[in-house]
């Protein structure tokens, strides 16, 4: 008898279904180029990946909250020696050769465990934020949870793998909303990043300075926060530009090569460029399902990796990529509810950490093949080809319809 | 930790708003590339995916003025490589190399035509030879971005016969690409290089069209046949005055002996006939690249058989060019046909205190100037050029077109060589103040000193000896006949003087080159030059029939010894032209 998990979130399967079997069809076009080579069959290992992914989310969905909750701080541990094992066994890959993201044993590459830590993570972070009785309301009461993502997000960045860490920072970001956390104090978090993002143009980071001071003046924080704060804002805005500047074209080039190993600007330009052109030029009908000439010719790059919307937008056109992004924001609208109607504020935590997990992804791979983002090297759920990659997505669902399960209003039968 | 349902379900509503938000700003910015922005993305697929293969356009047929190819295009092949950068071009030379032999000056060719323009196919062998061909057709799919293609290849039916006429092609030089007449030349392309080839490129050259086929990010093609060709289309055919049967007679006489240019046309027209230099050479072999050896072989040959002899090489016109002092003088008044001289010829003539000969040295004694022009006396013209004095002799002969450029449609014609008037100014500056004497008048009156002309002005200058005062431009290609009157006898003056020219032939110093039921006039040339001083250019220049001229010849011996050799030549060319003219003629008219 099964009574307390009846009934499953069907829909939310059903979506996550539904995104998988479109993911896979676009691996298979993936394959089909003039000059075939081993991206031709890669969809078959893509289909065992799916098959692994979806046993393991149904063996999640059967354990309980409880359970996950207890298997958090084991998972966590675990997640971190995998990641401080890479920096010395670790391996590369393909466009991101040089880096050490990949766990081998005797030349046979595993997985990527920082695909896995993003779930260890989000689960170690609900733990931390739930227990605590009130929300964090200083910065330095935020201590805890920085160093819980903070760790990992070194290790990560130490690979490098610029990618991931964003992903880290969207899921920090967006439990701390989600646990009560006030949104000036959210503001003041990120302003150091905000200030190094603006640092290159004097009026707008001075724009932002000004409006940082203000908050700082009206939220009052203790003194040496707000000095820390300011503090850091103004190193971020005035010195990193001035050092940075003081550097030769040679050093900026291989910093900018360390935070994102793809980034040697001529290959990253054209990719950008080819994958506008594949999209563009599919039109709002798309040149048909296998046919789009840019991935056939090889003009589009990662054509089954990180731009595999592009081969969407150039082969299914507009309609195409409504419906991919549809159905995404559909499922996301839906873990929200999750995480809304969760049985505890753990399960509420883990589902909205990991719809953060999710749509950051979204944002950031679909964002770059159009050009709104820089070139990360970020993988976009159910499409991409990847093992690690495709298992932890499945364990997000599993996860969340253990939670749908769990949480309140499954009997008002409402379907986003 | 504030878990309340009201404060989560608030933070639900701005999460999802984010969400919403999130997807529509990406879903805009499809939607602006996928919609808005389509057609710029699709033009940059399409040129992504699809290169541009030009297709040769054969060249205009050119014929002769009755429908006789001069020159044609013959099936070839062509040889291209869409390479990625120089190395991908040398492997692929190096691996063709393993089947047949490659030159390393091919390599450097394909090279250079690499480096010129990338983006068209380079161009490894313009004109491949069918063996090469077939042997890569087997091996096509080792040869990524190979293109083999049918190129028309010109050929010239009568090759060397008429290569002095209509030049040749070749593929356009770095200096020509550079030029605003080529502005939209491509490397790699043929152009007219010489003759009518050249002169007429405009006309001759067809347009190119396009294959176009699908390639891949590494530049290897992919399909053929990407979308339609755009065919290539051939010119209009290019009709000329030239009589190809004469032409061919002319370059069957010359042989391979002698040396020299001949021009011939027609009188009241201009039409130029026949056009030749020799020795000759085959524009056949010029045709996909020179061969170094043949290059070099015409090079090392010391009578210059590129150079072409009829229009290009200025020679002292000697006895021919007393006609141009006799009509000075008739139109100054000086003396008339009929007039003689002071001083009879004994064979030569004494100035001062230097004694100029006449070419015969038994003297023609007391004579008339139509005896002086039948005969060539020398010492007559050298009394009737002092009589005329230098500036009116200088002046005069300018006005006969003595300095002037025939106007021929061909390229690189040459300027005469004749002083400027004033002629002190022009001696002056020649020879010093001091360094000349009223002498230069006696050389000049007999066509020698300061004075060198190509063949083909003084045919000009002898159509309007024919006619009546007016010089016909030569024209090689009908469209704008010229003449243009270069003196002004009256019918009497002129009838005598060509009566004259009629009597050269007829008792003079042609007499050997008689014609049969022809009466030719014309006049013998032998002309002292700098560079030989035992043989002399031998001239003719005439007209046929001489009561109503159908054609008009002017032949130059380069270092052929005495006029009357070139007058034979002259007169068998009339002779196969008028009598050709007959046979052809239909034996009754109208119906």
């Amino acid at each position: 008898m099964n009574s307390r998990r009846i009934p499953s979130d069907w829909p939310l399967a059903a979506f996550a279904f539904a995104l998988t079997a479109f993911g896979v069809l676009m691996v298979y076009s993936a394959g089909q180029t003039d000059v075939p080579n081993f991206v031709e069959r890669i969809w078959r290992a893509q289909l065992v990946w799916v098959g692994l992914g979806v046993a393991v989310a149904y063996a999640i969905s059967r354990t309980s909250v409880r359970l996950v909750e207890w298997a958090s701080l084991p998972v966590y541990v675990g997640a971190l020696v995998l990641l401080v094992l890479l920096l010395f066994i670790g391996t590369g890959a393909g466009t991101a050769a040089s880096t050490k993201s990949w766990l081998a044993i005797g030349g046979v590459r595993l997985g990527q465990p920082s695909e896995l830590a993003k779930i260890a993570v989000v689960l170690m972070l609900a733990r931390v934020l739930s227990a605590q009785r009130q929300a964090p309301t200083s910065l330095f009461a935020l201590w805890r949870p920085a160093l819980i993502v903070g760790v990992p997000w070194l290790l990560i960045m130490a690979q490098p793998d610029l990618g991931t860490g964003l992903v880290f920072l969207g899921v920090f970001f967006a439990m701390l909303f989600w646990s009560g956390v006030s949104w000036p104090l959210l503001v003041m978090a990120a302003s150091p990043a905000v200030s190094l993002v603006l640092a290159f143009g004097v009026g707008a980071w001075g724009a932002w300075f000004l409006l940082l001071l203000a908050l700082v003046a009206w939220q009052r924080p203790h003194w040496l926060e707000g000095a820390v704060l300011v503090g850091s804002n103004f190193v971020m805005g005035v010195v990193a530009p001035l050092l940075w500047e003081r550097l030769n074209p040679y050093q900026q080039r291989r910093l900018l090569v360390f935070l994102d190993p793809s980034s040697d600007p001529r290959a990253s330009g054209y990719q950008m460029i080819q994958s506008q052109v594949a999209i563009g030029s599919g039109g709002f009908f798309g040149k048909g399902f296998t046919v789009g000439s840019q991935k056939r010719l090889a003009f589009l790059p990662e054509q089954y990796t990180d731009f595999i919307f592009a081969v969407v937008g150039e082969e299914l056109g507009f309609i195409g990529v409504t419906l991919a992004l549809g159905l995404l924001c559909v499922l996301m609208l839906r873990t929200v509810r999750v995480a809304a109607r969760a049985s505890s504020p753990f399960a509420s935590l883990v589902a909205f950490g990991l719809t953060a997990a999710l749509f950051t992804h979204v944002l950031v791979n679909v964002g770059m093949t159009i050009g709104l983002m820089p070139i990360t090297g970020i993988p976009l759920p159910f499409f991409s080809y990847g093992g690690s990659f495709m298992l932890a997505c499945w364990m997000a669902v599993g996860l969340l319809v253990l939670i749908s399960a769990e949480g309140r209003g499954k009997a008002d039968g409402l379907v986003i | 930790m504030s878990f309340h349902p009201n404060e989560v379900q608030r933070r639900a509503r701005v999460a999802s708003a984010l969400l919403l938000a999130g997807f529509a700003l990406l879903l805009g910015a499809f939607f602006r590339a996928q919609v808005l922005q389509s057609a710029r993305y699709v033009l940059a697929s399409e040129e992504n995916r699809l290169r541009e293969i030009p297709l040769p356009a054969p060249r205009g047929v050119i014929y002769d003025r009755t429908g006789r190819v001069i020159a044609e295009n013959l099936p070839g092949y062509s040889i291209s490589l869409l390479a990625r950068n120089e190395d991908s071009l040398r492997t692929t030379m190096r691996r063709i190399g393993e089947l047949v032999s490659v030159s390393p000056e091919q390599v450097g060719a394909a090279v250079r035509r690499y480096h010129r323009d990338r983006s068209r196919p380079t161009v490894l062998f313009g004109d491949a030879p069918f063996e090469l061909v077939s042997v890569l057709e087997e091996r096509r799919f080792d040869f990524p971005g190979l293109i083999i293609q049918s190129a028309p290849k010109r050929y010239y039916p009568d090759g060397p016969a008429v290569s002095a006429l209509v030049g040749y092609t070749g593929e356009i030089s770095d200096a020509e690409l550079g030029q605003t007449a080529f502005g939209e030349y491509k490397a790699g392309q043929q152009v007219g290089k010489d003759g009518i080839e050249r002169q007429y490129e405009s006309r001759l050259r067809g347009r190119e069209g396009i294959r176009f086929v699908e390639v891949d990010a590494r530049g290897r093609v992919v399909r053929e046949n990407a979308r339609e060709d755009l065919l290539p289309e051939a010119p209009q055919a290019l009709y000329t005055n030239i009589d190809l049967d004469l032409q061919r007679f002319v370059h069957e006489i010359f042989g391979d002996s002698l040396i020299g240019g001949v021009v011939a046309m027609e009188p009241r027209s201009g039409a130029v006939l026949a056009l030749h230099s020799a020795p000759t050479f085959d524009p056949n072999r010029f045709i996909g690249g020179i061969p170094l050896s043949y290059w070099r072989e015409l090079q090392a040959d010391e009578r210059r058989p590129l150079y072409n002899k009829a229009i290009k090489g200025t020679y002292p016109p000697g006895s021919v060019w007393k006609l141009a002092t006799a009509i000075v003088s008739l139109e100054e008044g000086v003396a008339q046909l009929d007039d003689h001289m002071s001083v009879p010829c004994t064979g030569g003539y004494q100035f001062g205190n230097r004694y100029f000969r006449c070419w015969d040295a038994k003297g023609h004694g007391d004579i008339s100037m139509a005896r002086a022009i039948e005969l060539s006396c020398d010492v007559y013209f050298y009394q009737l050029g002092l009589k005329i004095g230098l500036q009116k002799l200088i002046a005069g002969g300018i006005r006969l077109g003595s300095r002037e450029r025939s106007g021929v449609d061909l390229p690189a014609e040459n300027r005469p060589l004749f002083p400027t008037d004033p002629p002190k100014a022009y001696y002056d500056r020649l020879f010093g103040p001091q360094g000349w004497t009223s002498a230069v008048t006696l050389n000049l009156s007999i066509g020698q000193g300061e004075n060198s002309q190509t063949v083909v002005n003084m045919a000009r200058f002898y159509t309007a000896l024919a006619t009546d005062g007016q010089a016909a431009r030569p024209e090689i290609v009908p469209g704008r006949a010229e003449r243009i009157r270069l003196f002004d006898l009256d019918p009497k003056q002129m009838a005598e003087l060509q009566r004259a020219l009629t009597d050269v032939v007829g008792r003079g110093t042609a007499t050997s080159s008689r014609i049969e039921g022809i009466t030719v006039a014309g006049k013998t040339g032998t002309a002292q030059n700098a560079q030989d001083a035992i043989n002399d250019h031998a001239w003719f220049v005439g007209y046929a029939p001489a009561e109503d001229p159908k054609i008009v010849v002017a032949v130059m011996l380069e270092f052929g010894g005495h006029g009357t050799r070139a007058a034979r030549i002259a007169t068998r060319i009339m002779e196969r032209f008028l009598k050709a003219r007959v046979a052809s003629m239909p034996l009754t008219e109208g119906e």
